[in-house]
């Protein structure tokens, strides 16, 4: 397959970026979305030019590391993946097309096509956990949960972290990766002791941290490489009027 | 600028979005209940007398005057929450994407603060042609019903929808009001976090329902007015 | 002159870690807080020691190369984790587990270690269970369990295929939790370069930050190296792009031993390799092999035509298939261990029988399991392992047979340490895959995640304390010691000789070369002179790199390619160092099979007289022989016997 890329190229987060144009060759539609961006680097570097830098480890749609908008969608143009398991078999020969960083401004452009996310580990240092320390816990099965509630948990924890969600949102808004975590722990009854408390302090980090707002388009499901629910939205609203109302007022 | 503006959090603007919203909703109902008695005038022997008479009810009573005032304070909640809303919007994605989003999702929920815009626009105009034309500048005929006097409201608005223009115009946003609608019924429920795998279909239904009969409703009344006359 | 000693407490195997607990040193309250530890590394085994140091009340600070500690390697753990619970009732113990483990590792692990992994393993599922680890739940609202390769009973957690995942971000939760007390730092996109040793102690990491390139220097007292293994010397492996083995092997530099460096996992259910642009190898869960069948065509002829795609496995009827795991392990069948599994298919593709265009991969067949659970169940247990290997391979495994083949997956070898996880090096300790670990020569499945947990939650909090109880007294560090200089100085003389090279080769030209070299000499199945040929190329590879590589740019800001050259460095003298290891192993165990030590009929032949040690390796320089120091293995609360996994 023949190729013809624009790329998102920045240097560094202070440089201006701009968008460059490649050509690639002979690409396998075996090869994955990655592989092809490393045969371009391959190229660029025998070239003497330095290599477009994005995020990516696993390669496997697990590590939440890989992060591009391509052709207008986060992880390209298949559903329920991430771009490093898109292969170029979904790609049209001989099409263009065009790659970019995530564009929020909580997820400022550190090079080229990586963006700078420790605005979501700032959110999960703020309450994404159940506060306990190791040792002193009671035996696993001391605490049955029922199998409907597990599961639903489970769906929210798969969350891996990417920001497809963010990417995405017109309004770059984080309201689905946050209410993955929250509906996560407020299913569990382990988790329900500090639900209030941890709802309202994950809310308060995620506003200052500069996301839009909820306006429920639903493009965040659509775009999540984990199937995340929307309902998990309405779950944290729930939990977060409920914590509003009806707790007693207390300092974050 | 943190997304923390007016001291409320963002989940907290939001449902204040929506309360608001579902009021407005129920005067959207109220207000084409009282429309639709104009229609009276077109069946043999009718008036705009029950018209009037709902008109002058409206205008009068002391709790629907509270109400009034309830009513546009909700407006006026509305319409900023929903600009500092979309403002704070616009400023999470300072540079845009060269090639913009592409989700199969809703088309309505994306423009919901461009039909806002139109519709507050109609309102202006809406509200300077009846409103307060009756209520402040008492530029308005009257009529006697039963021997007691009354605003002559429904003469006003039979005049009105003589010019197609005026009433193409209502026709066109009332349409917007419809796609405004069908986002906003079911979203302020999932901003609500009433969400459910059972309720929910049924809301989103719902939603839809009420995006078409509303504006139906209010579209038929200039439309009968027009073509009757 | 070294001398290894293990410290293994006295006492009967059931009770050393009891007597150990009640008889060591701790640090008192007061003094934890003047005490700091670096970790390096934010995977299970890391995130988990953090953020337990921190709760204890030491100063932590902890290092890793992503941009969030929730992406290291240990997220992509698939099948599950291992416990004694006994929840099914069906006779687990943790002398079971404990037994299971010292023999899938072919008795080439140190017993007292072991015995502690199965005896805190149940600790690890109450924790993370207190931890809203959302493990799978039956209707009555228990834990379940399933059974794993190489295990008579079920005694393993999971969390749909994505254990490792939501294990990690339990540990990663719990790191959260610490950072935000401002008792950790966290240190992201920071590369551990060299470690830093004064007066005989570890004492610091001097780091690049990979974003600005900046040299930094950090100081502690006691550093704990929690990097995860070293598999991409292969280049293609299931690790991740990033995993590498610099951080070990910089300490191996320094000065500490490194362990068994031959013992490679390789994992028999991967997805064959597509070409040379390839760049990772994924893993299908070994859980498939609970429901799936494996086999090939018993015909050449037949496999030479689905070779050359004439032919299509569906349309080879029943009796001209050959299921040679059920054929030569009827007891286990295709449960058998990794290694004996990625051997089995190995030996069937060599000899011809292999399918898919390349001829290397065998068929892990459904359609039975279908036939007898129905689709639904399948697509229940297996759905979205099925819905990944259609994205990567374009083939319905619901109506085709998988196609997989081994793949480098795990390395059990890393640097020595002894019961209290402590290196030769005072102060430095190892944790996780990092550490030559429990897992002797070979891994079984679902074990793994449960040492990382140990490691960092149960064991370093208790022992590191023996260490630092001596510290109290020391004060903090300053970075502007001598040695810190010169450390640093190593370091960027080695980064500006790198990047000053400016040859004409790309750094994963010569990964793959040596990605290559190892496959074939040093994989699957090794042989003496393939060893010894081996140890030449890598040599000559490792010469010509040092005078051809091309890396753009330049020292400061974002340098993709440096970052790999470093790594690429390293792993072109850690391969030698496997070779070696390999070579001097005359005898096959676990991952490690010589072709020259096997019995008959083609299984591994140990040799327990000879062997039953620990081969650690002390390092003379990059191009000496490096010296090796044996740790002899006693069993004393085992019987020492040959795997056998026909019966």
């Amino acid at each position: 397959m023949d190729l013809t890329l624009k790329i998102w190229r920045q240097k560094d987060s202070k440089s201006k970026g701009g968008f460059k144009t490649y050509h690639v060759k002979d690409i396998s539609p075996d090869a994955s979305f990655l592989e092809m961006l490393d045969i371009l680097n391959e190229e660029l570097i025998h070239k003497g030019e330095m290599p477009v830098n994005f995020d990516n480890d696993c390669r496997e749609g697990i590590c939440g590391a890989c992060s591009l908008y391509v052709n207008g969608r986060p992880h390209g143009p298949d559903s329920a993946i991430t771009i490093c398991q898109v292969h170029m078999r979904k790609f049209k020969d001989g099409s263009t097309v065009t790659i970019e960083p995530w564009r929020s401004r909580a997820f400022p452009v550190i090079s080229d096509l990586m963006v700078d996310r420790s605005a979501f580990d700032r959110i999960i240092q703020a309450g994404g956990y159940i506060s306990v320390s190791t040792g002193g816990v009671p035996d696993a099965n001391e605490i049955p949960i029922n199998k409907m509630k597990a599961d639903e948990a489970m769906d929210a924890a798969a969350c891996i972290g990417c920001g497809a969600c963010v990417a995405t949102c017109k309004n770059a808004s984080a309201m689905l990766f946050v209410s993955a975590k929250v509906s996560q722990l407020a299913l569990l009854p382990q988790g329900q002791i500090e639900a209030k408390r941890r709802v309202q302090k994950m809310v308060k980090q995620m506003d200052y941290e500069g996301f839009g707002n909820c306006t429920n388009t639903g493009a965040c499901e659509a775009e999540c490489p984990k199937e995340i629910k929307l309902t998990n939205i309405a779950r944290m609203n729930r939990e977060f009027i409920g914590a509003k109302l009806g707790a007693q007022k207390m300092k974050l | 600028m943190s997304n923390y503006t007016l001291h409320y959090s963002s989940i907290t603007k939001k449902i204040i979005m929506s309360l608001v919203g579902l009021f407005l909703i129920t005067f959207l109902f109220l207000h084409l209940g009282i429309n639709l008695t104009l229609l009276e005038k077109f069946r043999p022997g009718g008036s705009t007398d029950t018209f009037n008479i709902a008109a002058h009810f409206m205008g009068t009573n002391i709790v629907i005057k509270v109400f009034e005032v309830v009513l546009f304070g909700g407006f006026l909640i509305h319409i900023l929450f929903g600009l500092i809303l979309q403002i704070q919007n616009w400023m999470a994605r300072p540079a845009r994407y060269k090639i913009e989003g592409w989700s199969h999702t809703s088309p309505f929920s994306k423009f919901m603060i461009h039909t806002g815009a139109l519709i507050f626009i109609f309102l202006v105009i809406h509200l300077l042609d009846f409103y307060f034309k009756a209520k402040v500048f008492g530029d308005i005929g009257s009529v006697t019903i039963d021997g007691k006097e009354y605003h002559d409201m429904g003469a006003l608005v039979l005049a009105k929808f003589q010019s197609i223009g005026f009433v193409i115009f209502y026709v066109v946003l009332f349409i917007f009001l419809g796609f405004h609608l069908h986002h906003a019924f079911q979203s302020a429920f999932q901003t609500l976090g009433l969400n459910h795998s059972k309720y929910t279909p049924f809301i989103k239904g719902l939603s839809t329902i009420i995006s078409i009969i509303l504006p139906v409703g209010y579209a038929i009344i200039p439309l009968v007015i027009y073509f009757n006359s | 002159m070294i001398k290894l000693d293990a410290k293994i407490p006295e006492g009967p195997i059931a009770e050393k870690w009891t007597n150990y607990k009640a008889t060591q040193k701790l640090v008192n309250p007061a003094n934890k807080r003047k005490l700091e530890i670096i970790v390096v590394g934010t995977g299970l085994a890391g995130a988990a020691a953090a953020a337990s140091f921190s709760e204890l009340g030491f100063r932590v600070k902890i290092f890793g190369i992503h941009d969030s500690p929730r992406r290291a390697h240990s997220i992509a753990a698939q099948g599950g984790i291992n416990a004694t619970k006994n929840y099914p009732n069906d006779g687990d113990s943790d002398y079971r587990l404990f037994y299971d483990t010292v023999k899938g590792g072919d008795y080439r692990a140190r017993e007292a270690n072991v015995y502690r992994l199965a005896e805190v393993s149940n600790n690890i599922i109450d924790q993370c269970v207190a931890q809203g680890v959302p493990f799978a739940r039956e209707y009555s609202g228990y834990l379940a369990n399933r059974s794993f390769g190489g295990a008579l009973v079920s005694r393993t957690f999971y969390a749909r295929g994505q254990t490792g995942q939501q294990l990690l971000l339990g540990a990663y939760g719990a790191l959260s939790k610490e950072i935000h007390s401002g008792k950790v730092t966290m240190f992201t996109r920071e590369e551990m370069l060299d470690l830093v040793i004064v007066d005989g102690r570890a004492r610091g990491i001097i780091t690049r930050h990979l974003i600005t390139g900046e040299i930094r220097r950090h100081a502690a007292h006691a550093v704990v190296l929690a990097t995860g293994g070293y598999g991409n010397v292969f280049f293609l492996s299931t690790n991740a792009m990033n995993s590498n083995g610099s951080a070990v092997w910089r300490a191996y530099k320094r000065g500490a031993l490194f362990a068994n460096p031959c013992f490679v996992q390789i994992h028999p259910t991967c997805i064959p390799v597509h070409g040379d642009y390839q760049s990772k190898l994924t893993l299908m869960s070994e859980s498939l092999r609970n429901d799936g069948r494996i086999w090939v065509p018993k015909k050449k002829e037949d496999a030479q035509k689905i070779q050359r795609g004439e032919l299509k496995p569906t349309e080879i009827p029943e009796e001209d298939r050959d299921y040679y795991l059920e054929r030569r392990y009827p007891a286990f069948g295709n449960l058998v261990p990794r290694d004996v599994a990625s051997r089995a298919a190995k030996e069937r593709c060599d000899a011809g029988y292999g399918v898919g265009n390349t001829g290397l991969a065998v068929y892990l067949d459904f359609a039975d399991a279908i036939k007898r659970l129905g689709r639904d169940a399948i697509e229940a247990r297996y759905g979205n392992l099925f819905q990944m290997y259609e994205k990567i391979v374009d083939d319905n495994p619901y109506e085709t047979p998988m196609m997989i083949y081994p793949a480098i997956h795990y390395t059990m070898g890393g640097l020595w340490v002894d019961y209290e996880l402590q290196t030769n090096i005072p102060g430095l300790f190892a944790a996780g895959e990092a550490n030559f670990s429990d897992h002797g020569a070979n891994r079984l499945g679902a074990s793994a995640l449960m040492q990382g947990l140990s490691d960092g939650y149960f064991v370093l909090p208790y022992t590191i304390q023996s260490y630092l109880a001596d510290q109290i007294t020391v004060p903090d560090f300053k970075t502007d010691l001598p040695e810190f200089d010169e450390a640093e100085k190593r370091v960027n003389d080695e980064l500006k000789k790198l990047i000053g090279i400016k040859g004409s080769q790309t750094v994963d030209h010569f990964h793959k070369k040596l990605g290559h070299i190892m496959w074939d000499h040093v994989g699957m199945a090794r042989r003496k002179e393939g060893l010894e040929e081996a140890i030449k190329m890598i040599k000559e590879l490792r010469e010509e790199f040092w005078k051809d590589v091309k890396i753009p740019g330049d020292l400061s800001g974002k340098n993709t390619e440096l970052e790999k050259a470093w790594r690429c460095a390293d792993f072109l003298e850690l391969g030698e160092l496997m070779a070696r290891d390999a070579l001097m192993r005359n005898e096959s165990c676990g991952g490690h099979f010589r072709e020259e030590y096997q019995t008959e009929e083609g299984e591994a032949l140990r040799d327990d007289k000879n062997f039953t040690f620990v081969a650690n390796w002390e390092f003379k320089g990059v191009d000496k022989e490096p010296e090796l120091h044996k740790e002899p293995l006693k069993y004393e609360f085992i019987e020492v016997k040959t795997r056998n996994y026909k019966e």
